[in-house]
């Protein structure tokens, strides 16, 4: 029993799964920044399993540069966290309504 | 071997995932997404893809789960959220339909209706082993993507400066509402008063 292209890919389906959930039902700010890391993470192991699978390594240029893009916006988002949380002092995404009339 | 390996951390992957979006403590759901990490990390060793298991340990696990403890610590949001309440009713079995359909439609599109991927062989450079993976990698980014390295770097430059921007605290108001002018005002006047 070989491990298969199809394997990696049904994998990343799962875990993207779970970080789409996760996202959708989790309302602390942190966590969803978490699942949309776990749903990155499904994403770079497709791109790594095609890559090997074709052998190009075209795959994991893309996963170099979407390391990046997630470095970025972590950065960006944690900082927006704090802001908002210094004004406020529950944590919860559906509270968020300062941008509301 | 192989086979073994992938499901181990297959299971590692999947118990951490299920635990971050599980944890009550946002400092337990950011050591299982370290436990997430670490599992792909294995799986890109074993898809020959060295340099990137070095690089998913030491800038996500060493880098960003940091930076998510740093904020919970800063923020002091380590109190347990209580999972049983439901916040908006109905709202988890139509998010547990939507992520099943979501993972129907990825694996059709991927595995069922094309039969495996496909592409042409080894259209950009070959991955080369496991030995000078890194060097290929590198020879690739700074020849053929090096514009995509120069905007990855004004991307970091965008995003650290807006990180600072966003975390001074602004020393006045930029926008004075009415009830702060009226105040102000008013000292102003009892002051002059006394003088």
């Amino acid at each position: 029993m070989t491990v298969t292209t199809t394997w990696y890919l049904s994998l990343a389906a799962v875990l993207f799964s779970i970080g789409t959930v996760g996202l959708l039902v989790r309302r602390n700010p942190l966590i969803m920044f978490m699942c949309i890391e776990l749903m990155l993470n499904a994403v770079n192991i497709t791109f790594v399993s095609i890559g090997s699978h074709l052998n190009d390594l075209g795959g994991q240029l893309a996963v170099f540069f979407v390391l990046v893009v997630a470095a970025a916006e972590v950065v960006v988002g944690l900082a927006l966290v704090v802001a908002i949380m210094r004004r406020r002092a529950r944590t919860n995404a559906d509270d968020l309504n300062i941008l509301g009339g | 071997m192989e086979t073994t390996v992938f499901l181990t951390s297959a299971v590692v992957i999947l118990s951490g995932s299920l635990g971050v979006i599980f944890s009550k403590n946002p400092v337990h759901s950011a050591l299982f997404m370290v436990q997430t990490l670490f599992g792909a990390a294995v799986l890109f060793v074993l898809l020959e893809a060295t340099f990137l298991a070095a690089i998913q340990v030491i800038v996500y696990a060493g880098a960003i789960v940091i930076l998510f403890v740093f904020v919970i610590t800063l923020l002091g949001v380590d109190r347990a959220e209580d999972l049983r309440v439901e916040p908006i009713s109905g709202q988890r079995p139509l998010a547990v339909v939507l992520g099943a359909s979501i993972f129907g439609i990825i694996l059709t599109v991927l595995i069922v209706a094309v039969g495996g991927p496909t592409g042409v062989q080894e259209a950009n450079t070959p991955i080369g082993d496991a030995g000078n993976n890194t060097r290929l990698l590198g020879e690739t980014l700074f020849s053929k993507q090096v514009f995509s390295v120069e905007l990855t770097a004004l991307l970091l430059t965008v995003a650290v400066i807006g990180a600072v921007v966003l975390s001074t605290r602004p020393q006045k108001p930029l926008i004075k509402t009415s009830e702060e002018s009226q105040n102000h005002n008013f000292e102003e006047e009892i002051e002059e008063g006394k003088e």
